[in-house]
């Protein structure tokens, strides 16, 4: 049990939705995208996450439906294996192990045994040159098979997916690098190169960028880093060819794509505009502006109903033909910089910290969802690179979350310092927060910290906020009444400015009950009492800056936690004024794992559980109430767990949100009318037959008989019998009255149950190829083998009787 | 998906008063009529009847206006020495004056000799008033006694001399027939009662009492006297219900608005504050040439007459409102025009359409939407928008900075635009709401024209002025920096003598 009970760490969610071109299923319904190591299922009309598709080991870099049977789902992970999944029931069917890391995946609905991929020149590390290559992949009947049959097709292209892209019916491949063009004919088995200038004089970047072809056309669309779309044409001949340019976009081409019909272009980039190009001409274009940030992926679903783009900012738009957004997936958005911190609602229980530029996201960790986005800066975001943006950087929350404060700052070189900030009332009408007061300029210089006053917002107490700030001194801020005859307002006002011999204020912090305000100067801390604003004390002894500062919470309300900036952690009993270093009446840490990620630890927060988690190791009681979530240097949110990840799955409708999806037609209003009457009928008539059903519900065979999709499972008649045998109480050990024996007997079954189980899922790997193949491997006739059975059964029980 | 979002406009609290009902009230009046008299004028007095005449007591003399002469209607002027306080009687048919020499005199309002002559005071009598009966006057003197005279037959009924200074302020009670006050400048506040010997209840102002005045219902009563305006309950035997000093130096005159609900008091500081008499907070504040003497309101408000030191009467009529309706209002469509087809209520077969409600954009953000940097910089200089709304223009050319297109939407303009913008420039610069943004576009200015300096006249002008305004601004910094300078070291004594008093007061513990 104790080795079961190690602490881990847990990647919990957030991971990047947008690293590659997301796919459609062929009816449009789902979508699916590389999250990590996963690939996720969402259902295009609700948006959402309906499968998990697990098993790769590294990144997943390529998704790509089978062209030969549409409920299949290829994917392709670094990890240098292909997987073949049933994405319906979210099932592994297949996967081929090539051995080299795969960087991109292609298939083409001509060629049946081959997939194309990138993978680097030389298997190395750090390659540079990456090469596409042709994999037979061998249709042996196993699960895991090697496919080790490459053929190069290209030599020296990029690695990016976006750089490479199949012609119409796979006659031709286009790829580019630098500044080529390369093209590749399969029938001619020819290379042609088309080379461009580095620049021009008119100041133009003709670095390719991206690829397309048309999906029923010679033509080849290319996306350049100066913003121009190039439209090649003629590219069979090699000297003859032609292009037209398209230009609008003013930055960097990161994506193309053709309609399936291939009448409109679809282009993005940096400036967050998805531009339809009509017939590839440069006067018929549409735009849907205002995106959100910077597309990287565009993708369209094979029956022309649907695009989608793929953002940086974790977030996947499904997008009507009609160029409509219809959808929008958002994961964690992953700023560049986290300056708020993490801090938690105390209303939500959600993670809250910077979003899209200028806007706090609030992040649910149970269901890894964005609950949503607070537009703090409220102005128009210009999508340029090299702008100076507002910057949101400080946000707190009063103890109940019905204040919130936040602090935006813009530092332009040339300009001063621009400062701003914003009080937040919650509104219970509309369930959102409110401005409520706009501060201009709070302090001279950068605000390092700001703190709400804890108390008990049932109490008559004015709400009390308190900043600290580089220029040397801490505000207390505190919500004032400034309603006249006319109007009621409430609006918040500077209260009292301190400081401390002029030096920057680091950090500021209330006790519990809100009677004490420690602010750290410097390498000073000083005590202030918050209702008279007097300096209590001071506390000056290690040397080094305080970079936190924090009290302690119920027994331990006297202590004062501080850290330095050269490796301390201080405790002053504030009873006594006496220092400690470490924890008070233990000096020895809990807990300490090691080498838990790459890169720094950049912020933590205890998120506390909505109900206390029972753990059973004593070291690890410190989890019982709360869950400890850090954000790593490259932005991923891990927590600790002491739980295996079976546990740890939340349980979902995933099942539901198909069923939910099906199209209303006639005969299923019919239908479905029909059996929700008898459902409603059954359970009516028979309260008592439910609990039955119920608890036969939870007996994993049964639940790996009704999951398990029909066309792997065996005939029915030949699951019949044990099905209903497992259903059966057994009543002659009842009759013979032996509790002991009963136990036992009970658990020897569940380990036959078990068994069976087994063997059901190792057929499914078996039963599954020969289907496709439609060979016939020699079984068992069904009336042997339920005779078979029987027999073991019945003899199973004698046993047991004596 | 998200639409545009608006430039966000700075707005900053104005400074300054609120403007409230009362500001509006009592703003409401025309601009004063000063009417010059012979000496300092110690009383004013409305007629209780209409037209509401009013008496001015001033020097030797007793002037009567009409409500919108500039020239007395008629003159009492039979004294040898200062009148005193002449007050009207319920009926405004009588007129009672006190004097210097001591004598109280009693006319008609038609009459011009006395009709009554009150003798008794040995000192000046500075307050004089009628009982409610009418038939009886209360005068109070400088010999520190305070006598009741009968009007029918001129005889002293009873005289108190409880005071132990000059009584200089008294006022009768409207419901009492036998209730009167006085105030005296022994500090103390008394409440006489004509049927009784003595005084029936004595307040301690602690200042010298200059006026006192009580509320209509006869259970307030107010005192001033140096710089306290001091209301008692009577009712509650004279408690002190509240305290004002809102003046900084002595209150002279105190008045009721007509309605009861406001407290006026002048004060030799210049100012007559308006008190509201629920909250007793000052609600609005006029302030004057000189020092207050005297001040009364007439019915319904329609008049505030303030009498100075220097002998000017300040007289301010309410405005009405009929001057405005002679210009007919601009026509325009009726509300039904814009509601048209919205009321409309859906029935059930009804197919529901939703349009996207279009927000409407200012002219500079459809601007700004489609990229147009420059115009949407012309379109906030135009005439209207810099002149009234400085901070719409200093809002997009901050929203221009943040976004690195402020420098192509200032260059390239010709001398008419660039005089424009210069102009904003020198107007709005200095201005502490403004200058951070401005400066950033006064340094993008000069960057992007030097070159072209000393083509132009106009602009050169306007490039000086800004130099010169800007030296202007820098020298005042600089002496506010040294006043701050000063104020500190003040504040550093002041807290060192804090801290040595607490030390000797430990010590001598």
């Amino acid at each position: 049990m104790v080795a079961q009970e190690a602490l881990r760490v847990v990647r919990c969610g957030g991971s990047k939705l947008s690293g590659t071109r997301a796919a459609f299923s062929a009816d449009a319904k789902s979508l699916f995208c590389a999250s990590g190591d996963y690939v996720k299922v969402y259902s295009t009309a609700t948006e959402e996450c309906v499968h998990i598709l697990q098993g790769h080991t590294n990144l997943v870099t390529g998704i790509q439906l089978n062209p030969q049977n549409h409920m299949q789902l290829y994917s392709c992970s670094l990890d240098g294996t292909i997987k073949l999944w049933d994405f319906t029931d979210g099932i592994l069917i297949k996967t081929f192990v090539v051995g080299y890391k795969l960087f991109a995946f292609y298939t083409l609905a001509g060629s049946e045994d081959s997939v194309f991929i990138i993978i680097p020149k030389r298997n190395e590390e750090a390659s540079d040159s990456f090469q596409l290559v042709s994999v037979k992949l061998p249709k042996i009947p196993d699960q895991e098979v090697e496919a080790k049959e490459l053929s190069l097709i290209l030599d020296d292209i990029g690695q990016s997916p976006k750089c490479t892209a199949f012609g119409r019916e796979g006659e031709y491949v286009a790829s580019v690098c630098g500044l080529h063009l390369l093209v590749y004919f399969f029938k001619k088995k020819k290379i042609h190169r088309f080379p461009l200038s580095a620049t021009s004089s008119k100041g133009a970047n003709n670095y390719f960028t991206c690829v397309a072809c048309h999906p029923k056309e010679d033509c080849i669309a290319s996306g350049h880093k100066d913003g121009k779309i190039r439209l090649w044409r003629n590219f069979n001949h090699k000297r003859e060819y032609t292009f037209s340019t398209l230009h609008w976009h003013h930055d960097v081409v990161m994506d193309l794509a053709f309609s399936v019909e291939g009448t409109s272009l679809l282009s993005g980039g940096v400036e967050s505009v998805l531009v339809q190009w009509r017939d590839g001409s440069d006067c018929k274009k549409e735009f849907l502006p205002r995106l959100g940030s910077t597309i990287e992926h565009i993708a369209a679903s094979p029956n022309g109903t649907f695009f989608c783009t793929s953002h940086t900012d974790n977030k996947i738009t499904i997008i009507h033909s009609n160029l409509r957004v219809s959808a929008i997936i958002q994961g964690l958005v992953k700023g560049t910089d986290v300056k708020t911190g993490l801090v938690v609602d105390p209303r939500t229980k959600a993670l809250v910290l910077n979003g899209k530029p200028g806007h706090l996201q609030f992040y649910c960790l149970q269901t890894d969802k964005q609950l949503y986005n607070l537009d703090i800066v409220q102005q128009e975001y210009i999508h340029q690179i090299g702008l100076n943006q507002v910057d949101l950087v400080k946000a707190a929350f009063s103890a109940r979350g019905s204040w919130l404060a936040t602090v935006e700052q813009r530092e332009d070189k040339e300009t001063e310092l621009e400062l701003q900030m914003k009080l937040w009332s919650y509104d219970e009408q509309t369930q959102s927060f409110t401005l409520n007061t706009r501060i201009n300029m709070p302090h001279e210089s950068h605000v390092t910290a700001l703190c709400f006053r804890d108390t008990d917002e049932l109490e008559d107490v004015t709400p009390t906020l308190v900043t600290a700030g580089k220029d040397g001194r801490f505000k207390v801020w505190v919500l004032v009444n400034d309603s006249d005859a006319e109007k009621q307002s409430m609006g918040w006002s500077c209260d009292f400015v301190g400081s401390y011999h002029n030096y920057p204020a680091n950090n500021c912090c209330f006790s519990e009950d809100g009677s004490l305000l420690a602010v750290s100067f410097e390498e000073t801390v000083t005590v202030w009492d918050s209702d008279t604003w007097d300096l209590k004390c001071t506390f000056c002894h290690p040397p080094g800056r305080i970079r936190n500062l924090c009290f302690g919470r119920l027994s331990c309300s006297k202590y004062l936690l501080g850290t330095t900036s050269n490796g301390f952690l201080c405790c002053w009993n504030l009873l006594s004024c006496a220092l400690f270093v470490f924890k008070p009446n233990e000096p020895r840490p809990l807990c300490i794992q090691r080498n838990i990620c790459r890169g720094r630890v950049q912020w933590a927060v205890f998120i506390p559980r909505e109900v206390p988690e029972s753990v059973g190791s004593e070291n690890h009681k410190w989890l019982s109430r709360s869950q400890l979530y850090f954000l790593t240097q490259t932005q991923d949110l891990m927590t600790f767990s002491t739980k295996s990840t079976e546990e740890r799955l939340t349980p979902s409708s995933k099942q539901l949100a198909i069923e939910e999806s099906l199209p209303v037609t006639p005969f299923y209003l019919l239908l479905g009318k029909h059996r929700n009457q008898q459902q409603s009928k059954e359970n009516a008539d028979l309260g008592t037959a439910v609990v039955p059903s119920h608890l036969a519900q939870h007996s994993p065979a049964i639940k790996e008989l009704l999951h398990t999709p029909a066309h792997v499972l065996p005939s029915a008649s030949f699951l019949c019998s044990i099905f209903i045998n497992s259903l059966l109480i057994p009543k002659e050990n009842k009759s013979a009255g032996e509790v002991a024996d009963e136990v036992e007997m009970d658990s020897e079954k569940a380990e036959d149950e078990s068994d069976e189980d087994i063997e059901v899922t190792e057929m499914e790997p078996d039963i599954n190829p020969t289907e496709i193949l439609g060979e016939i491997t020699p079984k068992l006739s069904k009336s042997q083998e339920k005779e078979l059975r029987k027999i073991r059964r019945m003899d199973y029980s004698w046993i047991a009787a004596l | 998906m998200a639409s545009y979002k608006p430039v966000v406009v700075q707005s900053f609290p104005k400074l300054g008063e609120k403007i409230t009902q009362d500001t509006l009230y009592w703003k409401n009046y025309k601009t004063p009529v000063q009417i010059k008299e012979f000496g300092a004028v110690n009383k004013i007095d409305f007629s209780p009847i209409p037209p509401h005449n009013y008496a001015v007591t001033a020097s030797s003399r007793i002037h009567i206006y009409g409500r919108y002469s500039q020239e007395p209607i008629k003159t009492f002027s039979r004294f040898k020495d200062a009148a005193y306080c002449a007050t009207y009687r319920d009926d405004g048919k009588l007129l009672v004056a006190g004097s210097e020499e001591g004598i109280v005199r009693l006319f008609d309002i038609s009459g011009r000799a006395a009709l009554r002559q009150f003798d008794g005071h040995t000192k000046a009598v500075h307050v004089v008033d009628f009982l409610s009966d009418k038939y009886r006057i209360f005068s109070g003197a400088d010999d520190y006694t305070s006598k009741l005279w009968d009007i029918p037959s001129a005889t002293e009924i009873v005289s108190y001399s409880e005071h132990t200074d000059y009584v200089r302020c008294g006022y009768t009670s409207k419901l009492n027939t036998d209730l009167f006050v006085t105030g005296s400048y022994d500090h103390t506040v008394k409440v006489f009662d004509a049927r009784r010997e003595k005084s029936v209840m004595t307040v301690e102002h602690g200042q010298p009492v200059e006026s006192v005045l009580l509320f209509p219902s006869g259970g307030l009563l107010v005192s001033a006297g140096g710089r306290y305006v001091k209301v008692w309950d009577i009712l509650k035997g004279g408690q002190l219900l509240v305290s004002l000093k809102n003046h900084h130096k002595t209150v002279t005159c105190l008045c009721l608005s007509s309605s009861g609900q406001r407290l006026l008091s002048g004060s030799l500081d210049r100012h007559v504050k308006v008190y509201s008499t629920t909250s007793y907070k000052v609600v609005h504040s006029f302030d004057f040439a000189a020092s207050i003497l005297s001040l009364a309101l007439a019915p319904e408000d329609e008049t505030i007459v303030v009498g100075m030191t220097n002998g000017v009467l300040n007289v301010r009529h309410r405005k009405h409102e009929e001057s405005k309706e002679r210009f007919p209002k601009k026509k325009r469509p009726a509300y039904r025009t814009f509601v048209k087809g919205r009321n409309y209520m859906p029935k059930q077969e009804d197919f529901f359409v939703s349009k996207p409600v279009r927000n409407h954009l200012k002219k500079y953000d459809k601007l700004l939407k489609s990229f147009q940097v420059s115009k949407a910089l012309d379109a906030v200089l135009e005439v209207p928008n810099r002149s009234r709304t400085p901070e719409i223009t200093v809002a997009v050319m901050q929203e221009l900075n943040r976004r690195g297109t402020l420098k192509n939407a200032l260059a390239g303009r010709d001398e008419k635009q660039l005089d424009v913008l210069l102009a904003f420039l020198i107007r709005y610069v200095v201005e502490p709401r403004f200058a951070p943004v401005l400066i950033t576009v006064a340094e993008m200015i000069i960057d992007i024209y030097l070159p072209v300096v000393g083509q132009s006249a106009v602009i050169d002008k306007q490039f000086l002025k800004l130099q010169e305004i800007i030296e202007k601004e820098i020298d005042y910094q600089a002496e506010l920096l040294e006043v701050l300078g000063m104020m500190d070291a003040l504040f550093a004594t002041m807290t060192r003598k804090k801290t040595t008093s607490l030390e000797n007061k430990t010590n001598g513990i």
